[in-house]
Protein backbone atom coordinates (compact mmCIF):
# COMPACT_ATOMS: atom_id res chain seq x y z
CA UNK A 1 0.00 0.00 0.00
CA UNK A 2 1.21 3.68 -0.87
CA UNK A 3 1.45 5.92 1.88
CA UNK A 4 4.06 8.15 0.48
CA UNK A 5 3.17 12.03 0.36
CA UNK A 6 6.18 13.44 -0.58
CA UNK A 7 5.64 16.63 -2.17
CA UNK A 8 2.40 16.93 -1.27
CA UNK A 9 0.64 19.78 0.65
CA UNK A 10 -1.84 19.08 3.19
CA UNK A 11 -4.16 21.89 5.00
CA UNK A 12 -5.66 20.88 8.06
CA UNK A 13 -8.05 22.75 9.78
CA UNK A 14 -8.18 23.04 13.63
CA UNK A 15 -4.92 21.23 13.83
CA UNK A 16 -3.52 22.34 17.41
CA UNK A 17 -5.17 19.43 19.04
CA UNK A 18 -7.48 16.42 19.33
CA UNK A 19 -7.91 14.51 15.78
CA UNK A 20 -6.61 17.49 13.55
CA UNK A 21 -3.13 17.39 15.64
CA UNK A 22 -3.09 13.33 15.07
CA UNK A 23 -4.23 14.06 11.28
CA UNK A 24 -1.55 16.63 10.72
CA UNK A 25 1.54 14.96 12.67
CA UNK A 26 -0.13 11.44 10.37
CA UNK A 27 0.31 13.15 7.07
CA UNK A 28 3.56 15.24 7.74
CA UNK A 29 4.84 11.01 9.17
CA UNK A 30 4.19 10.36 5.57
CA UNK A 31 5.83 12.74 4.09
CA UNK A 32 3.47 16.10 3.37
CA UNK A 33 4.09 19.36 4.19
CA UNK A 34 1.38 20.78 6.30
CA UNK A 35 -0.89 23.69 6.81
CA UNK A 36 -1.83 23.65 10.52
CA UNK A 37 -4.70 25.88 10.86
CA UNK A 38 -5.82 27.14 14.54
CA UNK A 39 -8.51 29.17 15.65
CA UNK A 40 -7.45 30.84 19.12
CA UNK A 41 -4.60 28.21 20.35
CA UNK A 42 -1.49 29.63 18.44
CA UNK A 43 0.70 28.44 21.12
CA UNK A 44 -0.42 24.70 20.39
CA UNK A 45 -0.28 25.40 16.71
CA UNK A 46 3.48 26.39 17.03
CA UNK A 47 4.63 22.80 19.23
CA UNK A 48 2.81 20.80 16.25
CA UNK A 49 4.81 22.97 13.38
CA UNK A 50 7.88 22.29 15.53
CA UNK A 51 7.07 18.49 16.23
CA UNK A 52 6.56 17.85 12.23
CA UNK A 53 9.70 19.88 11.75
CA UNK A 54 11.89 18.18 14.09
CA UNK A 55 10.18 14.94 12.05
CA UNK A 56 11.66 16.57 9.10
CA UNK A 57 8.90 18.00 7.03
CA UNK A 58 7.93 21.47 6.18
CA UNK A 59 4.61 22.99 7.90
CA UNK A 60 3.38 26.28 8.06
CA UNK A 61 0.61 27.54 11.16
CA UNK A 62 -1.83 29.90 9.94
CA UNK A 63 -4.82 31.54 11.89
CA UNK A 64 -8.26 31.57 10.12
CA UNK A 65 -11.26 31.07 11.94
CA UNK A 66 -13.52 28.46 9.36
CA UNK A 67 -16.92 29.99 9.93
CA UNK A 68 -15.39 33.40 8.04
CA UNK A 69 -14.98 33.09 4.35
CA UNK A 70 -12.21 35.84 3.63
CA UNK A 71 -10.43 34.17 6.50
CA UNK A 72 -10.39 30.45 4.69
CA UNK A 73 -9.66 32.34 1.29
CA UNK A 74 -6.52 33.95 3.32
CA UNK A 75 -5.76 30.49 4.37
CA UNK A 76 -5.85 28.89 1.19
CA UNK A 77 -3.34 31.78 -0.01
CA UNK A 78 -0.84 30.79 2.51
CA UNK A 79 -0.61 27.72 1.29
CA UNK A 80 0.11 28.48 -2.19
CA UNK A 81 2.28 31.35 -0.92
CA UNK A 82 4.44 29.23 1.07
CA UNK A 83 3.86 25.54 -0.45
CA UNK A 84 3.13 26.72 -4.14
CA UNK A 85 0.30 23.72 -4.35
CA UNK A 86 -2.42 22.31 -2.46
CA UNK A 87 -2.89 18.34 -2.71
CA UNK A 88 -5.08 17.70 0.43
CA UNK A 89 -7.64 19.19 2.26
CA UNK A 90 -8.77 17.80 5.69
CA UNK A 91 -11.97 19.65 7.19
CA UNK A 92 -11.83 18.92 10.51
CA UNK A 93 -12.52 21.99 12.87
CA UNK A 94 -15.52 21.74 14.87
CA UNK A 95 -17.06 22.46 17.85
CA UNK A 96 -19.86 21.02 20.07
CA UNK A 97 -22.75 23.26 22.26
CA UNK A 98 -24.89 20.85 23.04
CA UNK A 99 -28.43 21.16 24.36
CA UNK A 100 -32.17 19.63 24.33
CA UNK A 101 -33.88 21.61 21.48
CA UNK A 102 -36.59 23.04 23.72
CA UNK A 103 -33.76 24.69 25.80
CA UNK A 104 -31.38 25.51 22.49
CA UNK A 105 -30.75 29.24 22.07
CA UNK A 106 -30.30 30.03 18.59
CA UNK A 107 -26.99 31.16 18.88
CA UNK A 108 -26.04 27.32 20.41
CA UNK A 109 -27.75 26.22 16.80
CA UNK A 110 -26.04 28.76 15.25
CA UNK A 111 -22.58 28.44 15.77
CA UNK A 112 -22.75 24.87 15.26
CA UNK A 113 -23.76 24.56 11.87
CA UNK A 114 -21.30 27.64 11.15
CA UNK A 115 -18.39 26.35 12.08
CA UNK A 116 -19.20 22.43 11.59
CA UNK A 117 -20.90 22.83 8.13
CA UNK A 118 -20.67 26.08 7.08
CA UNK A 119 -16.88 26.24 7.55
CA UNK A 120 -16.58 22.73 5.53
CA UNK A 121 -18.15 25.27 2.29
CA UNK A 122 -15.76 27.66 3.71
CA UNK A 123 -13.23 25.60 3.50
CA UNK A 124 -13.26 23.58 0.31
CA UNK A 125 -14.45 26.58 -1.79
CA UNK A 126 -11.26 28.46 -0.91
CA UNK A 127 -9.18 25.68 -2.05
CA UNK A 128 -11.24 24.75 -4.98
CA UNK A 129 -9.79 27.27 -7.54
CA UNK A 130 -6.31 26.14 -6.90
CA UNK A 131 -6.80 23.00 -6.33
CA UNK A 132 -8.68 22.33 -10.41
CA UNK A 133 -5.83 24.67 -11.99
CA UNK A 134 -3.38 21.92 -10.87
CA UNK A 135 -5.18 19.53 -12.67
CA UNK A 136 -3.62 16.93 -10.93
CA UNK A 137 -6.34 15.56 -8.90
CA UNK A 138 -6.81 15.84 -5.17
CA UNK A 139 -7.90 14.43 -1.67
CA UNK A 140 -10.79 15.95 0.18
CA UNK A 141 -11.58 14.34 4.04
CA UNK A 142 -14.12 15.73 6.02
CA UNK A 143 -14.60 15.25 9.78
CA UNK A 144 -17.90 14.22 9.83
CA UNK A 145 -18.90 12.04 13.58
CA UNK A 146 -21.73 9.68 13.89
CA UNK A 147 -24.10 10.98 15.20
CA UNK A 148 -24.58 13.02 11.43
CA UNK A 149 -25.27 9.31 10.46
CA UNK A 150 -27.82 8.07 13.41
CA UNK A 151 -28.90 11.36 15.27
CA UNK A 152 -28.05 11.86 19.21
CA UNK A 153 -29.76 13.08 21.79
CA UNK A 154 -29.02 16.77 22.80
CA UNK A 155 -27.33 17.11 19.63
CA UNK A 156 -29.92 18.57 17.24
CA UNK A 157 -27.84 21.15 16.07
CA UNK A 158 -24.55 19.19 15.54
CA UNK A 159 -25.68 15.92 14.02
CA UNK A 160 -27.31 18.52 11.16
CA UNK A 161 -24.39 20.21 11.03
CA UNK A 162 -22.52 16.46 10.62
CA UNK A 163 -25.28 15.14 8.28
CA UNK A 164 -25.03 18.13 6.23
CA UNK A 165 -21.36 17.92 5.76
CA UNK A 166 -22.40 13.84 4.63
CA UNK A 167 -24.35 15.02 1.97
CA UNK A 168 -22.00 17.39 0.99
CA UNK A 169 -19.38 15.08 0.63
CA UNK A 170 -21.45 12.55 -1.61
CA UNK A 171 -22.51 15.94 -3.82
CA UNK A 172 -18.88 16.88 -4.05
CA UNK A 173 -17.29 13.61 -4.91
CA UNK A 174 -19.62 13.37 -8.10
CA UNK A 175 -18.91 16.78 -8.78
CA UNK A 176 -15.20 16.48 -8.79
CA UNK A 177 -14.93 12.56 -9.93
CA UNK A 178 -14.15 13.77 -13.60
CA UNK A 179 -11.33 15.83 -12.03
CA UNK A 180 -9.52 12.84 -10.10
CA UNK A 181 -10.68 14.55 -6.90
CA UNK A 182 -11.96 12.20 -4.34
CA UNK A 183 -14.25 13.38 -1.73
CA UNK A 184 -14.73 11.39 1.78
CA UNK A 185 -15.80 11.01 5.36
CA UNK A 186 -14.66 9.48 8.89
CA UNK A 187 -17.57 9.57 10.97
CA UNK A 188 -16.07 9.21 14.37
CA UNK A 189 -17.59 7.75 17.16
CA UNK A 190 -16.38 8.77 20.70
CA UNK A 191 -13.13 9.33 20.65
CA UNK A 192 -11.06 10.84 23.32
CA UNK A 193 -10.35 13.92 23.21
CA UNK A 194 -11.08 17.96 24.61
CA UNK A 195 -14.44 17.39 23.17
CA UNK A 196 -15.32 14.44 25.15
CA UNK A 197 -12.82 15.01 28.20
CA UNK A 198 -16.69 16.83 29.26
CA UNK A 199 -18.67 13.57 29.57
CA UNK A 200 -19.65 12.74 33.16
CA UNK A 201 -18.49 9.26 34.75
CA UNK A 202 -21.76 7.74 34.51
CA UNK A 203 -21.91 8.90 30.93
CA UNK A 204 -18.46 7.10 30.25
CA UNK A 205 -19.96 4.04 31.54
CA UNK A 206 -23.20 3.96 29.60
CA UNK A 207 -20.93 5.00 26.33
CA UNK A 208 -18.79 2.07 26.51
CA UNK A 209 -21.72 -1.05 27.24
CA UNK A 210 -22.18 0.13 23.44
CA UNK A 211 -19.01 0.05 21.87
CA UNK A 212 -18.27 -3.40 20.70
CA UNK A 213 -14.94 -2.45 21.00
CA UNK A 214 -14.94 -1.69 24.71
CA UNK A 215 -13.39 1.38 24.89
CA UNK A 216 -13.11 4.56 23.64
CA UNK A 217 -11.04 5.26 20.59
CA UNK A 218 -8.04 7.72 20.39
CA UNK A 219 -7.38 10.29 18.18
CA UNK A 220 -4.43 8.24 15.99
CA UNK A 221 -6.67 6.20 14.93
CA UNK A 222 -9.07 8.79 13.17
CA UNK A 223 -5.94 10.19 11.82
CA UNK A 224 -5.20 6.44 10.15
CA UNK A 225 -8.07 6.08 8.19
CA UNK A 226 -7.58 9.46 7.26
CA UNK A 227 -4.41 8.36 5.99
CA UNK A 228 -5.51 6.39 3.95
CA UNK A 229 -8.22 8.04 2.93
CA UNK A 230 -5.31 10.96 1.87
CA UNK A 231 -2.59 9.32 0.15
CA UNK A 232 -4.13 5.03 -0.93
CA UNK A 233 -7.60 4.97 -1.44
CA UNK A 234 -7.67 6.00 -5.23
CA UNK A 235 -11.06 4.52 -5.92
CA UNK A 236 -12.72 5.28 -2.92
CA UNK A 237 -15.18 8.62 -3.34
CA UNK A 238 -18.38 9.46 -1.60
CA UNK A 239 -18.12 7.59 1.13
CA UNK A 240 -18.57 7.76 5.39
CA UNK A 241 -16.45 5.77 7.04
CA UNK A 242 -16.79 5.06 11.03
CA UNK A 243 -14.44 4.94 13.15
CA UNK A 244 -16.24 4.02 16.28
CA UNK A 245 -15.58 0.50 17.50
CA UNK A 246 -18.64 -0.65 16.40
CA UNK A 247 -21.03 1.72 18.51
CA UNK A 248 -25.27 1.09 18.45
CA UNK A 249 -26.58 5.00 19.13
CA UNK B 1 -2.46 37.90 -30.55
CA UNK B 2 -5.53 38.68 -31.82
CA UNK B 3 -8.41 37.96 -29.08
CA UNK B 4 -10.20 35.48 -31.71
CA UNK B 5 -6.82 33.22 -31.38
CA UNK B 6 -6.14 33.61 -27.38
CA UNK B 7 -9.60 32.77 -26.57
CA UNK B 8 -9.23 29.61 -29.31
CA UNK B 9 -5.93 28.72 -27.87
CA UNK B 10 -7.48 28.63 -24.49
CA UNK B 11 -10.52 26.88 -25.05
CA UNK B 12 -8.01 24.44 -27.24
CA UNK B 13 -5.52 24.00 -23.95
CA UNK B 14 -8.60 23.51 -21.41
CA UNK B 15 -10.48 21.44 -23.35
CA UNK B 16 -7.62 19.38 -24.89
CA UNK B 17 -9.74 20.09 -28.41
CA UNK B 18 -7.64 20.63 -31.60
CA UNK B 19 -7.57 24.31 -32.54
CA UNK B 20 -8.32 23.27 -35.91
CA UNK B 21 -11.83 21.97 -34.93
CA UNK B 22 -12.92 25.51 -33.26
CA UNK B 23 -14.87 27.59 -35.15
CA UNK B 24 -17.40 30.62 -34.41
CA UNK B 25 -20.04 28.25 -34.49
CA UNK B 26 -18.95 25.13 -32.42
CA UNK B 27 -20.92 25.02 -29.46
CA UNK B 28 -19.69 23.52 -26.27
CA UNK B 29 -21.49 20.28 -26.49
CA UNK B 30 -20.09 19.91 -29.89
CA UNK B 31 -16.60 19.41 -27.99
CA UNK B 32 -18.01 17.37 -25.23
CA UNK B 33 -17.79 20.61 -22.49
CA UNK B 34 -19.83 19.80 -19.33
CA UNK B 35 -20.55 22.04 -16.64
CA UNK B 36 -17.45 21.96 -14.58
CA UNK B 37 -15.34 22.61 -17.86
CA UNK B 38 -16.96 25.60 -18.99
CA UNK B 39 -16.31 27.04 -15.18
CA UNK B 40 -13.01 26.36 -15.77
CA UNK B 41 -12.36 27.60 -18.77
CA UNK B 42 -14.14 30.95 -17.53
CA UNK B 43 -11.47 30.08 -14.86
CA UNK B 44 -8.87 30.50 -17.40
CA UNK B 45 -9.80 33.66 -19.46
CA UNK B 46 -10.80 36.11 -16.62
CA UNK B 47 -7.12 35.31 -15.96
CA UNK B 48 -6.15 35.50 -19.16
CA UNK B 49 -8.10 38.82 -19.67
CA UNK B 50 -7.60 40.07 -16.16
CA UNK B 51 -11.95 40.42 -16.18
CA UNK B 52 -14.71 38.97 -13.99
CA UNK B 53 -17.55 36.70 -15.85
CA UNK B 54 -20.93 36.49 -14.04
CA UNK B 55 -22.42 33.70 -13.85
CA UNK B 56 -25.44 34.95 -15.48
CA UNK B 57 -23.42 35.88 -18.38
CA UNK B 58 -21.91 32.15 -18.36
CA UNK B 59 -25.33 31.12 -19.01
CA UNK B 60 -25.65 32.99 -22.46
CA UNK B 61 -22.27 31.28 -23.57
CA UNK B 62 -23.31 28.52 -25.97
CA UNK B 63 -20.88 28.65 -28.48
CA UNK B 64 -17.38 29.40 -29.46
CA UNK B 65 -18.19 32.53 -30.99
CA UNK B 66 -20.28 33.69 -28.14
CA UNK B 67 -16.84 33.81 -26.05
CA UNK B 68 -14.96 35.67 -28.45
CA UNK B 69 -17.65 38.42 -29.13
CA UNK B 70 -18.24 38.88 -25.40
CA UNK B 71 -14.29 39.20 -24.53
CA UNK B 72 -14.11 41.57 -27.62
CA UNK B 73 -16.99 43.99 -25.71
CA UNK B 74 -14.59 43.58 -22.30
CA UNK B 75 -11.31 44.64 -23.69
N1 LIG C 1 -13.90 13.53 19.89
C1 LIG C 1 -14.92 12.85 19.41
O1 LIG C 1 -15.40 11.94 20.06
C2 LIG C 1 -15.49 13.17 18.05
C3 LIG C 1 -16.50 12.36 17.59
C4 LIG C 1 -17.05 12.61 16.33
C5 LIG C 1 -16.57 13.66 15.60
N2 LIG C 1 -15.60 14.47 16.07
C6 LIG C 1 -15.17 15.57 15.22
O2 LIG C 1 -13.78 15.57 15.07
C7 LIG C 1 -13.31 16.87 14.82
C8 LIG C 1 -12.16 17.17 15.75
O3 LIG C 1 -12.63 17.14 17.08
P1 LIG C 1 -11.72 16.79 18.35
O4 LIG C 1 -12.37 15.69 19.05
O5 LIG C 1 -10.32 16.69 17.96
O6 LIG C 1 -12.03 18.10 19.22
P2 LIG C 1 -11.11 19.25 19.79
O7 LIG C 1 -12.05 20.18 20.48
O8 LIG C 1 -9.97 18.69 20.55
O9 LIG C 1 -10.54 19.92 18.47
C9 LIG C 1 -11.29 20.74 17.64
C10 LIG C 1 -10.33 21.67 16.94
O10 LIG C 1 -11.07 22.55 16.10
C11 LIG C 1 -10.63 23.86 16.29
N3 LIG C 1 -11.67 24.82 15.99
C12 LIG C 1 -12.87 24.98 16.59
N4 LIG C 1 -13.54 25.99 16.02
C13 LIG C 1 -12.75 26.49 15.04
C14 LIG C 1 -12.90 27.53 14.08
N5 LIG C 1 -14.02 28.29 14.04
N6 LIG C 1 -11.89 27.75 13.21
C15 LIG C 1 -10.77 27.00 13.23
N7 LIG C 1 -10.58 26.00 14.11
C16 LIG C 1 -11.57 25.75 15.01
C17 LIG C 1 -10.23 23.90 17.74
O11 LIG C 1 -9.34 24.96 17.99
C18 LIG C 1 -9.57 22.55 17.91
O12 LIG C 1 -8.23 22.59 17.53
C19 LIG C 1 -14.51 17.79 14.99
O13 LIG C 1 -15.05 18.11 13.73
C20 LIG C 1 -15.47 16.94 15.77
O14 LIG C 1 -16.81 17.33 15.54
C21 LIG C 1 -15.04 14.24 17.29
Amino acid sequence: MKMDLKGKTAIVTGASRGIGRATALALAKAGADIVINYNRSGEAAEEVKAEIEAAGSRALSVRADVSSYSDCEALASAAIDHFKRIDILINNAGITADNLLIRMKPDEWSSVIDTNLTGVYNCTRAVMRPLLKQKSGGRIINVASVSGIYGNTGQANYAAAKGGVIAFTKSLAKELGSRSITVNAVAPGFIETDMTGELTEQFREGVLSRIALGRLGRAEEVAEVILFLASSASYVTGQVIAVDGCLAL
Amino acid sequence: MSVDAKVKGIISDQLEVAVEKLSMETTFEDIDADSLDIVELVMALEEEFDLEISDQEIENIKTVGDVIKYIESQV
